[in-house]
């Protein structure tokens, strides 16, 4: 019976691979895309005010809501800014720290490097933001109180192994040999950089600007530790979930970040990014 | 979901109807001010006692479920649940609205919910009418606080009240004097705390606005910080956009805010008695006061789903928990007048009662218990349409910008 289905299989690749492909594709479609095809829908609804409940009919009230309410707007944009930060942050950071880990460590002390830029990984979130908070607390050792700058330096530090990594794995990818050819030829270290590094490394820096990009933009509980009294696009989600129960308008806001990240997801394509990653 | 869809609708026409001056068909007694504008759905409340089914889970405010593993020394919890056989699980909300969406979702059997939660959840049908002569200890209870607009909807009553009392200034001896006695402390844009104050996050905060306006700006004529009509909630909400300058955070974590005062991040905000006793046992030098504006506050019932799955349970939780000794724990534990008129002799601080006004009813006339803003005015005007909850979460958004 085995060796008959065996060769079945075997003589019908066709069937072979759907079967194959049959189980991570329901978790595409179901699990994934179906939430997000469940939050487009709910998008459409609204909620009756006093009670709450979901009220199935279609309207736009919750888009109209969103583009003419210039609090949104602005929200949208701080939320765009702080990831925008700390990205930039991160890839200050990350870069010289990962061509160091690459280029400068010996294999031994490579494979350490890696452990320790991944042991933050290891702690809760949740300790870690915490961990900033007391930091920041203005009786504590840095004392620079909360606020916006609390909140992209908590977000660098939470997303920093994200960036360092994709960008190692990108450089060890390169050989040494381009920057020994570099340096016969007469370039310098900003010259080799810009003209040989740069350009073989930028996909793998792409790769880590999406994770830190789409992560800041989706966070809310950093900024409800540190932020003071900044709320970002997250906590507009989670407030009108949470506390309003306005679970369509909730579900309207949350398709800013989808739509930024999808424009996100374009310009790093145009560059060509994707397709050496 | 199952059939809420059509009791929201069945409730929205119904208030529409009402709205529109029309009678509600089986209105025998008379609708209590500001709530004549829906009818409940249908729900029987249970009929008689049985078996408890060996467990109950609860969502609660901070400190009113207390099993000794805050304070070995507080504890009200291990002697219901030998005693009736009944184990606790507890989920704390921070907000009203948080317990509203616990509620929802059917996992919990009871509730202490306030003013604010308690009729949006009768609306919904998420909470059952209670058979208070199932509850023996419910004929103590101060008649001051039953048959109220807020657990009570056509003289049916959904719920057993818990207790009472207000939302308090608090602030570090340390770092902020003279002593305020005053709101404008945290409203006043020229504050020499600036940057320090908190405030609590929620739209219902917006009641607060209103009664410091109530008293420093008489000319709007606010006279329910829960009724504000166009004019008065726009006051309301550009007192606070100027507060927000001078806030340090909002909170809504209580943990947080105690966390803050310790640090003296924060100096000076509103906060709950109980959040005072827990930083204070923190040793965080702090003092709380009841301003000469008057506070908003609340006036907390304790209600039983619908769909609950341990309803003998719930009752006796219902039972113990306005029970005198228990009841007088919580009350001080909380630091809110009780609902018991026995628990008064119970309290291990005989002037407890006296301390929090329970039965002083001129104190309470200063204390606005938090209530859901609906179109038709809680005040009786009829002449405006007053904002509603949802106007409220949308203003708070923009408040904090």
């Amino acid at each position: 019976m085995r060796r008959r289905l065996a060769t079945f299989l075997h003589r019908h690749a066709g069937v072979r691979l759907s079967l194959l492909l049959s189980a991570p594709m329901a978790w595409l479609g179901l699990a994934y895309l179906g939430a997000l095809a469940a939050l487009l829908v709910t998008a459409f609804w609204s909620t009756d005010t006093f009670t709450g409940n979901l009220v199935r009919t279609f309207t736009w009230a919750n888009f109209e809501d969103l583009v003419t309410g210039e609090v949104y707007r602005t929200i949208a944009l701080r939320s765009l800014g702080v990831a925008a930060a700390v990205t930039l942050i991160d890839l200050v950071v990350a870069f010289p720290m990962a061509f160091a880990m690459a280029k400068l460590a010996s294999p031994r002390a490579q494979r350490w490097l890696v452990i320790a830029v991944l042991t933050p990984l290891w702690a809760s979130y949740l300790v870690k933001a915490y961990a900033w908070r007391v930091l920041l607390s203005t009786g504590g050792i840095l004392g620079w109180g909360y606020g916006l700058g609390a909140t992209v330096l908590t977000l660098s530090y939470l997303w920093l192994p994200y960036m360092i990594l994709p960008i190692y794995a990108g450089l060890e990818r390169l050989p040494n040999s381009l920057l020994d050819a570099a340096g016969d030829l007469g370039a310098r270290g900003w010259r080799t950089f810009r003209t040989v590094v740069w350009p073989l490394t930028f996909p793998a820096v792409a790769a880590g600007s999406i994770f830190t990009f789409s992560l800041s933009l989706g966070d809310y509980i950093t900024v409800k530790i540190v932020g003071g009294r900044s709320q970002l696009i997250g906590n507009v989600v989670y407030d009108n979930i949470g506390a309003a129960n306005n679970l369509p308008f909730a579900a309207a806001v949350a398709t800013v970040p989808v739509v930024i990240m999808l424009v996100y997801l374009a310009a790093v394509r145009r560059t060509g990014a994707l397709e050496n990653l | 979901m199952r059939s809420t869809p059509r009791i929201a609708a069945a409730v929205a026409a119904l208030a529409l109807a009402a709205a529109c001056g029309s009678t509600e068909p089986t209105g025998t007694a008379a609708p209590a001010p500001g709530v004549s504008g829906f009818t409940p759905p249908k729900i029987e409340a249970l009929a008689s006692l049985g078996a408890g089914e060996g467990q109950v889970n609860l969502v609660a405010w901070a400190g009113y479920v207390e099993d000794g593993s805050t304070d070995p020394k507080v504890d009200w919890v291990s002697e219901f649940e030998s005693s009736t056989g009944c184990q606790v699980n507890t989920k704390t909300a921070g907000t009203s609205d948080e317990m509203v969406n616990l509620m929802k979702t059917g996992e919990y059997d009871a509730v202490s919910a306030s003013g604010d939660a308690s009729l949006r959840l009768i609306a919904a049908g998420t909470v059952a009418p209670v058979n208070t002569s199932l509850i023996p200890n419910y004929a103590d209870v101060f008649s001051g606080l039953k048959d109220k607009p807020w657990n009570s909807v056509g003289g049916v009553s959904y719920g057993v009240p818990h207790g009472r009392g207000a939302n308090l200034l608090m602030w570090r001896t340390d770092k902020v004097s003279p002593a305020p006695d005053s709101w404008g402390v945290v409203f006043d844009p020229a504050s020499p705390y600036k940057g320090s104050v908190t405030a609590y996050d929620s739209p219902i905060y917006i009641a607060d606005a209103a009664v410091y306006l109530m008293a420093t700006k008489p000319e709007l004529g606010i006279k329910n910080p829960y009724a504000l009509d166009d004019k008065q909630f726009t006051a309301a909400v550009d007192l606070l956009k100027q507060q927000r300058g001078i806030i340090g955070e909002y909170w809504s974590d209580y943990t947080k805010e105690i966390q803050a005062f310790k640090a003296g991040d924060t100096v000076v905000g509103t906060t709950w008695q109980v959040i005072a006793n827990l930083a204070l046992a923190d040793k965080a030098p702090v003092e709380v006061t009841l301003p000469k504006e008057g506070a908003t506050g609340w006036s907390d019932t304790w209600m039983v789903a619908a769909a609950a799955k341990n309803p003998n349970c719930a009752y006796k939780w219902l039972d113990w928990i306005i029970s005198p000794k228990a009841n007088a724990q919580v009350a001080e534990w909380f630091g809110e007048a009780p609902s018991n008129a026995k628990s008064c002799a119970e309290t291990a601080d005989p002037k407890h009662c006296d301390t929090f006004h329970a039965t002083d009813e001129e104190y309470f006339s200063k204390v606005y218990y938090w209530t859901t803003p609906i179109p038709q005015c809680l005040d009786g005007r009829t002449d405006v349409t007053c904002k509603d909850y949802a106007e409220w979460t949308r203003a708070w958004t923009e408040i904090k910008g």
